[in-house]
């Protein structure tokens, strides 16, 4: 070959192979960071998914007791008139104890054992009889089977969470307790059920009767109103932008500033709620009304820049086409032009929403953060959401709102997961080449 | 009735109207048998702009202002000895004016009557706060006489004033309507008028976001001068000590701001979580654009796009029940004292969490590079590995500085991972392994709580506010021009 043929250079051919291989395995190298890179983020995620599932599959059961509860005449109703403020005052927790007082063989008269049977319980364990009973006062002197739901410790015990072999007083349930619980255990009056109650209940200071009912109802006020308002705003100014807009001073600073709230922190946008919207336009705090108003504007750019895209998209020819029959302006994006661009506006307004729906921040600048029991009824009233129900139990020092914290958190990531699934599939299948 | 029951009402006689204008262009076309200018509907259109805009218009602004104006008519009749007191009791009068008159129309007229009568001095106050209690108005004391008739001063303005706008807004209806309907002819350009108000729709949909930003800046702005008025801004800014004692409203001089541990902690969270999301980022967009199938791509994407989809509040969650007693562990057995809470735990948390979105701005900015520098450089002899490191990336660079800049930007504003993994002392520290406090900590610190907006400690959240803003809008403003320009060189 020509270049070892030439005598007074260094023989090329060996330098190169040489390098080959140290180029050849700086190559593989540097793939392998790549992969290494991926790997990192997916380990990252199933780390992140494991731990949230482990920690919360167990809030989807609940530890009850199945209780056969003697609707004792004395006790509901003394005087025998079936007043309804007699039946909405009578001790029914006494009522619920004497029940599993008998089915565990337990004397009624022992006050100390009795205290310690109550503790078994959740402490409303008597709102659940009193509906019972409020909803058919004939039951009054019959004995019914309840389930009632466990206190907190116990269904952490049966969870597992609480460690047996602790000593009583680190465990937080007596020796008694326990020998209890495994009686009732192997006689079948407790066991763990579906927990209905994770997502009808609203806050409460027990983790076995909070859930997140009001929280989801908060949601959904939230999300009407984002649809309702940031939909067809968006759309406009996106049209506006896209199709209109001469370009001058005006329309430079509106495409400025769309991008530039697209990156404003969303805490600044809470900041933004609490200033204007409460202390200026007198709106009730905690409202979800005001939280749909702050992830509004929160929305819009993500709407916007994705109508643009979707906008930009649609070839010229279409447009040109209309008007070659006489369409108006309004008139061709109306009839042509939105209608081919709708997939590609609704893959973007679904990624808002997702976006909105997770989002806590904001929601606890303007008081969302409240202790909200009874369902909102209206978007004025006090309500919370489910970002700022699982800000608020991880907050929490309760053992078992840990459970409830992932679960709740397994419920968020799952409806958020199947949105953004569902703006996948949407982009792929409408997905159109011209 | 109130304001939204006037533009329900006012919807409803847009439709009607727009068929009644649609029935009468074809009607009017039939008779005259001339050729309508526009479309049926058109005209329809145009009846009921003329109906519902003027009135709708109206009725908005009067609703939106009718909050100040009662609210300064009720503040203006108050006794003297109330306009003596300070503004923040003001506001606690009026509050407590407001939610006497919420329960007025709740009110039988038996118990109306109670009130009126103790209102003109035949019967007590107690007896008319009994009476209101006993319908559920909360109040807690007894309120002043003053305030009783205050509230219902309150209820009967607002009612003169519903009945006004009511009134005027059927009027303008009405008038819209017929001046339309007079103008009714097959000539008519109801397209173009149509066109127009459509056009002007459009217009002020865009500007509410220039509207937003003015919003955010203006509403901060304001308060963040009211703070300053109780604290320097020299100590805001330069202080190196935070410790906002919370005073009683109205107190000054208590507790010190100072930025500066807030800013650190900012700091160095946001460059524990770069150093963690730019190379693995970074990485992973240039194995998926250069190297990897369209198989792992199909796989590996969607995936990237979950990471971006969980909401941070579940990275909180996870970085403060998993992460943060994880590391801690790990330390322990590396003879390491890590804090569960600490730069480290929130850093990587974060760090992850921005990876998708550095990842999916450099994909785009590699994918821009024209292949025909690629294939230059492959002309050469140069390996893959070495295109992309010598030619690909410088070419990229620019675009991938603008990405890293936004990403710094979402790093300094993040809420909610800081919030529960970074904790709330305000130190001064260098060593990874304590905890650190940020700036959107305390913003959320100082505004949970139930305060009153008047004093240093609450007020404080706005000037943050107002920095956090300011620092992210310089970044995205300069990360989005680097962004443009080198998107335009290829173009």
């Amino acid at each position: 070959m020509a270049i070892t043929a030439n005598p007074g250079r260094p023989d090329r051919t060996a330098i190169i192979k040489k390098g080959i291989s140290r180029r050849y395995a700086a190559e593989r190298r540097f793939r392998l960071f790549g992969i290494a890179a991926i790997g990192f983020a997916l380990a990252f995620l199933l780390f992140l998914f494991g731990s949230i599932v482990s920690n919360g599959y167990t809030a989807f059961v609940q530890t009850s007791l199945q209780l056969n509860v003697n609707l004792d005449k004395d006790v509901i109703d003394p005087t025998g008139t079936q007043r309804a403020q007699d039946i909405r005052n009578a001790d029914y927790t006494l009522l619920a104890r004497r029940a599993l007082a008998a089915q565990l063989g337990v004397d009624t008269s022992n006050r100390p054992a009795m205290r310690e049977i109550g503790g078994l319980m959740s402490r409303d364990v008597d709102i659940t009889i009193r509906r019972l009973v409020q909803a058919d006062p004939s039951l009054i002197g019959t004995t019914v089977p309840v389930w009632v739901l466990a206190h907190g410790q116990v269904d952490s015990l049966m969870k597992g969470q609480i460690d047996r072999t602790l000593t009583a007083s680190q465990r937080r349930i007596s020796d008694q307790q326990l020998g209890w619980l495994d009686k009732a255990e192997a006689e079948g009056f407790l066991s763990k059920r579906f927990n209905t109650g994770l997502f009808t209940y609203g806050a409460s200071s027990s983790p076995e009767t909070s859930g997140i009912g009001v929280a989801i109802i908060g949601s959904l006020f939230m999300m009407m109103i984002v649809v309702t308002l940031s939909v067809p705003l968006g759309v406009a100014a996106a049209v506006y932008l896209e199709e209109f807009a001469p370009k001058n001073l005006f329309t430079d600073t509106i495409e400025v500033n769309i991008n530039n709230l697209a990156a404003v922190p969303s805490i600044v946008f809470g900041l933004l709620g609490l200033a204007i919207f409460i202390n200026m336009a007198g709106l009730p705090r905690s409202a979800s009304v005001v939280g749909g108003l702050v992830l509004t504007l929160m929305t819009l750019p993500t709407i916007i820049i994705a109508t643009r895209a979707a906008l930009k998209a649609v070839p010229p020819s279409i447009r040109e086409a209309a008007y070659g029959v006489g369409a108006s302006k309004i008139q061709t994006i109306t009839h042509h032009v939105l209608p081919l661009a709708v997939p590609g506006i609704l893959t973007g307004t679904i990624v808002g929403l997702a976006q909105a729906l997770g989002e806590t921040a904001p929601l606890l600048m303007i008081g969302m953060v409240a202790f909200v029991v009874e369902y909102p009824t209206t978007p004025l009233d006090p309500a919370t959401a489910l970002p700022v129900q699982i800000f608020m139990w991880a907050t929490s020092a309760e053992r078992g709102f840990v459970e409830r914290t992932s679960g709740a958190a397994l419920i968020l990531v799952f409806v958020l997961v199947c949105m953004n699934l569902l703006a996948v599939i949407l982009r792929r299948r409408f997905e159109r080449r011209w | 009735m109130s304001t939204s029951a006037i533009v329900l009402g006012l919807l409803l006689a847009g439709l009607a109207s727009y068929f009644i204008g649609a029935w009468r262009a074809r009607d009017l076309a039939r008779k005259t048998e001339e050729k309508l200018h526009s479309r049926p509907g058109y005209f329809g259109g145009y009846l009921a702009v003329w109906t519902v805009l003027p009135a709708l218009v109206l009725s908005l602004i009067w609703g939106g202002a009718e909050h100040f104006v009662v609210r300064t008519i009720v503040k203006d009749n108050l006794p003297e000895s109330v306009q003596a007191l300070s503004a923040a009791e003001q506001t606690l009068v009026l509050g407590r004016i407001n939610a006497i008159a919420r329960g007025i129309p709740n009110l039988s007229d038996e118990d109306r009557e109670v009130i009126k009568k103790s209102r003109l001095g035949f019967a007590t106050a107690d007896e008319a706060q009994r009476v209101m209690q006993a319908r559920g108005i909360v109040m807690g004391s007894a309120p002043a006489p003053y305030m009783i008739s205050a509230a219902y001063d309150q209820v009967s303005y607002q009612n003169t004033s519903r009945w006004a706008s009511t009134g005027l807004a059927l009027l303008l209806a009405l008038g819209g309507f017929l001046y339309a309907f007079s103008r009714m002819a097959p000539k008519l350009r109801a397209r173009n008028a149509v066109e127009s108000v459509v056009l002007g729709g459009l217009v002020s949909a865009s500007t509410i976001a220039v509207l937003t930003t003015v919003g955010i800046v203006f509403s901060m702005l304001f308060e963040t001068i009211h703070f300053f008025q109780f604290v320097s801004p020299a100590d805001f800014f330069f202080g190196t000590v935070w410790d906002p004692r919370f005073s009683a409203p109205g107190r000054t001089g208590e507790g010190q701001f100072g930025l500066v541990p807030l800013f650190w902690g900012t700091l160095y969270i946001s460059t524990v979580a770069m150093f963690v999301a730019v190379p693995v980022g970074l990485l992973a967009a240039i194995y998926m654009s250069e190297y990897a199938g369209p198989r792992v791509r199909t796989l590996a994407k969607p995936m990237l796009e979950i990471l971006a989809g969980i909401p941070t509040i579940v990275y909180g969650l996870f970085a403060l029940i998993t992460f943060g007693p994880f590391l801690r562990d790990a330390g322990a057995g590396l003879g390491l004292s890590i804090s569960a809470s600490s730069v480290l735990t929130a850093g990587i948390v974060m760090g992850v969490m921005i990876i998708p979105f550095v990842s999916s701005l450099s994909d785009d900015i590699i994918n821009a590079v024209p292949q025909s520098l690629r294939d230059g450089s492959y002309g050469l002899g140069a390996t893959q590995s070495e295109t992309i490191k010598r030619v690909v990336l410088p070419a990229a660079l620019p675009g991938v500085v603008g990405a890293i800049l936004l990403a710094v930007s979402r790093a300094i504003g993040e809420t909610m991972i800081v919030v529960l993994a970074a904790g709330i002392a305000a130190t001064l520290t260098i060593n990874p392994f304590e905890p650190v406090t940020t700036i959107t900590v305390k913003i959320v610190s100082q505004l949970t709580g139930d305060l009153e907006f008047n004093s240093p400690q609450t007020l404080v959240a706005f000037a943050l506010g107002l920095t956090l803003f300011t620092i992210t809008l310089g970044l995205n403003i300069y990360a989005l021009y680097v962004v443009r320009k080198y998107r335009e060189q290829y173009e």
